[in-house]
């Protein structure tokens, strides 16, 4: 009964391609952005990604990106820190800057009765932030803040410690919110050289969703961007990865261990990425009915949550997992994990199995496009990710096209239970020490 | 994954409404069944929600996470689905499904293309009143339950810091008890304590329907009628009531103590009245009252004297909630700059307060906290689910359709002498807990 059910659910599967229709519009400038028009709500949201980021940080300077990200806002033009935020409350403005690993994006939404005083409050921020003293002062203590409470968290202390481990000197070896003693060392004059290196208008990419034409959004995007350095320094070269299989045991006096695994993986550039994407899909990509949620989860009781995931970033590209199980547990929850590597590794997946995953995934991807926000998102995403504007509709077929064989192969290529390393966080029973 | 709603130390999100999309239909069933239709016909989507009107703080003494296991459990066999295959069948048709329990309700939902609502609801309706558990599903999940626990509240010293907190609010409501329930219960939890929950709370006539997206009201209804419709209600369900508080007589202070409480501050929290049927006055004043005490860094009360005029603070907040079912809190907390006591942040949180009782109200501010409401309902169409959310919390919380409807209105007319009476009435030490989260002091030793 079941399966007669789930039979004519597949029958049934016919998924609309999403209906986004996006235009791409330069600017008077030369700046290039994708817009979708969605006049129905007053607002427009926009979505603003610069490539580099925190990875432009200097030596000896990790978290110059991320504090600088938080000082736009406090003090630009001929507006301190209160008059800025007075000004945005008064205009509904609402905004986010934001310091990744890899870029810095800007995000905002704004309403079409407020345009042009919020476009103008925005463009202060981009090209005028003041950087003054109390305010730099004020948002590093902030900043430490964080800083002491991660230096505590069982899942940071995990990530910050895959990471040293891995990624020798590149900066994907730190945090990118730095240390106490790079946060406390940061000057005014490298948050004023960093907004300098990083919001540059050589790898900009522009998202724009609303109530807007083509024709505003390109003089909005000169007004905001058209006065940036034309070019940055050079991104950083791409990272070595220094790991080899085995278990790193952090110890750490708490209940439940967390444990974070991976070792190489497939960029998004490599012809077998689809096939990898499907295959982590089956694996570990997160829902009920993934390999790992099911052995380790529903199975055994072992966790609360386990994941696999493709980690892509410019400059490596892993594949990793994560899970936390209880002290006694988490040997045996390590141990399912390393069999289900090598059972894909060897075995690939069903056909069931790619039906269900490919069902699953080409169904769920349209629903991504429900809000302006979200949609603006996308957009600079793709930009930034070098994909073309007619990505979307061609997105399900890729997906569709993976075969049996092609899972086989990547997993076969791709996935090294050998080479799997776990960082684990906590007193595990049953798990040697480094190495 | 199914997800517990923590309440604690929350980024003070205002409750500004969400309300303002227009096409909002209700309809109920004879059954009892109450559903609110939210349409957003702008992508091909729906949001189906079920809530129950059955929390936490409706168990049973002696089983404290209970709502929660069951939560957890309502994802194993029904009489005609095996155990995972509910969410399998909604990944299989490519949308995902999760589940929430708070202290005054319990809710399930799917996200899927519009045209598969009536499959969810087939679904979600089967497992309403058909749940077939075994022994052995009931011991599996309870590992899971109590990993679950070791991983959000265990290994979080803040997490656990909130739970002696609420405990220490609540003498005698069950608002005091954990929402995953303590540990030493939840071991003990079993098939039959889940089921009688199950029986009475999981009903017609202790539910809400929301559906929110790209639909058609009618075809709806036409739909619930078919689904839920049939669902026998559970006969003589009254209207819930839970042990209420005595008056609170003396001041309650706790100083929480762990190597790995990495950034200390102090919160307190003031028992406060939450938003009630037709009576929603208060809790308005009581919600422009946290915007303005301690809504934004930059220009709130607490954020301007305490991290800008002063820097005495790292961090200031205020927060209120008015959705909830019996009472609620208003709270207030501080991390005091490096170098500062615990004692002087508490000290100068209050400073901070008691002028603000002399001063007043800036209409200004009151102005721009207003001009910032009428732009949430702008911008809250963009997100029709949380609109659904937004109805679900409100419904289960004792709050009717009209009442979520005249939120905006009612928050429009509060005036500054409102805020300040509101203030009055609920900043008293004697009705708060004060709490102080630190690491262990290092003793002196005298030799």
């Amino acid at each position: 009964m079941i399966r007669a059910l789930l039979a004519t659910c597949f029958a049934l599967i016919a998924f609309p391609a999403a209906a986004i229709d996006i235009e791409e519009v330069t600017s008077p400038s030369g700046i290039k952005a994708w817009l979708v028009k969605e006049t129905s709500i007053p607002f427009t949201a926009l979505e603003i990604r610069f490539k580099g980021g925190a990875s432009l940080d200097e030596q000896g300077k990790r978290g110059a990106a991320y504090l600088m990200s938080g000082l736009l806002d406090e003090g630009a033009g001929d507006l301190d820190s209160t008059a800025f935020a007075l000004a945005a409350e008064e205009l509904a403005l609402q905004y986010d800057f934001d310091a990744y690993a890899d870029g810095f994006s800007i995000s905002a939404q704004f309403l079409s009765e407020n345009e042009d005083a919020s476009v103008e409050l925005l463009r202060k921020a981009i090209n005028e932030p003041r950087f003054d003293q109390d305010a730099v002062d004020r948002v590093r203590g902030q900043v430490l803040s964080i800083l002491a409470s991660e230096e505590e968290d069982p899942n940071d202390i995990a990530s910050r410690s895959f990471a040293a481990l891995a990624y020798g000197d590149h900066p994907y070896a730190s945090k990118l919110e730095g240390t106490a003693e790079s946060v406390a060392t940061l000057t005014r004059e490298d948050l004023i050289a960093s907004h300098k290196s990083l919001l540059t208008r050589d790898r900009v990419f522009v998202g724009a969703v609303g109530d807007i034409s083509a024709q505003e959004l390109g003089v909005l995007i000169d007004t905001l961007l058209g006065a940036l350095p034309a070019k940055g320094p050079e991104l950083p070269s791409d990272a070595p990865f220094l790991l080899s299989g085995g278990e790193t045991v952090v110890p750490y006096d708490t209940l439940q261990s967390v444990a974070l695994f991976g070792h190489l993986g497939i960029a998004r550039t490599d012809p077998d990425f689809f096939a990898a994407f499907v295959m982590n899909q089956v694996l570990g990509s997160g829902g009920f009915g993934s390999r790992l949620m099911d052995e380790v989860r529903e199975k055994r009781g072992l966790t609360y949550g386990v994941y696999s995931y493709m980690a892509l970033r410019e400059h490596a590209n892993l594949m990793m997992g994560q899970v936390s199980s209880t002290n006694d547990n988490v040997a045996e929850a390590i141990s399912v994990i390393r069999d289900e590597w090598q059972k894909m590794s060897e075995q690939g997946v069903t056909q069931a199995e790619l039906d269900k995953a490919k069902t699953y995934l080409t169904g769920a991807y349209p629903l991504r496009f429900d809000g302006n926000a979200r949609i603006a998102n996308i957009l600079a995403a793709m930009q930034f990710d070098g994909l073309p504007i007619d990505y979307i509709d061609g997105r399900n077929a890729k997906v569709e096209a993976v075969t049996l064989e092609d899972i086989q192969r990547v997993a076969k290529r791709m996935l090294k239970p050998e080479n799997l390393h776990f960082v684990v966080v906590g007193q595990p029973v049953g798990l040697g020490g480094s190495n | 994954m199914r997800r517990l709603i923590a309440c604690f130390l929350a980024p003070a999100v205002m409750a500004f409404p969400a309300l303002g999309a227009e096409k909002v239909t209700t309809f109920t069933l004879d059954n009892g069944l109450e559903a609110v239709v939210l349409e957003d016909h702008r992508a091909p989507v729906v949001m189906h929600m079920l809530w129950y009107k059955a929390g936490a703080a409706d168990e049973d003494p002696g089983v404290s996470g209970i709502a929660h296991f069951l939560e957890h459990l309502l994802f194993k066999a029904t009489d005609k689905l095996e155990a995972g295959e509910f969410s399998a069948i909604v990944e299989a048709n490519g949308g995902s499904d999760n589940a929430f329990t708070s202290w005054d309700y319990t809710g399930y939902h799917q996200r899927i293309a519009a045209d598969r609502l009536d499959l969810v609801m087939g679904m979600e309706a089967n497992r309403m009143r058909n749940l077939r558990l075994t022994e052995e599903d009931v011991e599996t999940e309870r590992k899971v339950i109590l990993e679950e626990r070791a991983q959000r509240t265990d290994s979080d010293p803040g997490a656990l810091f909130g739970e002696q907190r609420s405990a220490a609010q609540y003498l005698n409501h069950p608002y005091g008890r954990p929402i995953i329930g303590w540990r030493h219960e939840m071991t003990e939890l079993s098939r039959d304590d889940a089921l009688e929950f199950y029986r009475k709370f999981y009903a017609p006539n202790a539910a809400v329907l929301i559906v929110a997206g790209d639909v058609d009201p009618a075809e709806v209804e036409e739909l619930a009628k078919k689904h839920y419709g049939p669902l026998a209600p559970t006969e003589g369900l009254q209207e819930r009531t839970r042990p209420q508080e005595p008056p609170q007589l003396a001041e309650r202070r706790i100083v929480y103590e762990d190597p790995q409480a990495a950034q200390p501050y102090v919160i307190r929290s003031y028992k406060a009245p939450e938003r009630d049927a037709g009576d929603q006055e208060t809790a308005a004043a009581l919600t422009m009252l946290a915007e303005i005490l301690g809504g934004s860094g930059q220009t709130s009360v607490l954020g301007r004297a305490l991290q800008l005029d002063s820097t005495k603070a790292v961090y200031t907040s205020a927060y209120y909630s008015g959705v909830n079912y019996d009472d609620t809190t208003f709270g207030m907390f501080i991390v005091p700059t490096p170098g500062l006591s615990l004692q002087e942040g508490e000290d100068a949180m209050d400073a901070v307060v008691a002028q603000f009782m002399e001063d007043g109200v800036d209409p200004a501010h009151l102005a721009r906290v207003k001009s910032q409401i009428r732009a949430s309902l702008i911008y809250a169409q963009d997100d029709v689910s949380s609109l659904g959310r937004e109805y679900g919390a409100a419904l289960t919380s004792g709050l009717t359709v009209k009442d979520v409807q005249d939120w905006p209105a009612i928050l429009e007319a509060v005036t500054e002498d409102d805020i300040m009476k509101a203030a009055r009435q609920v900043f008293d030490r004697k009705n708060a807990v004060t709490g102080w989260f630190r690491k262990p002091q290092t003793k002196e030793v005298s030799q």
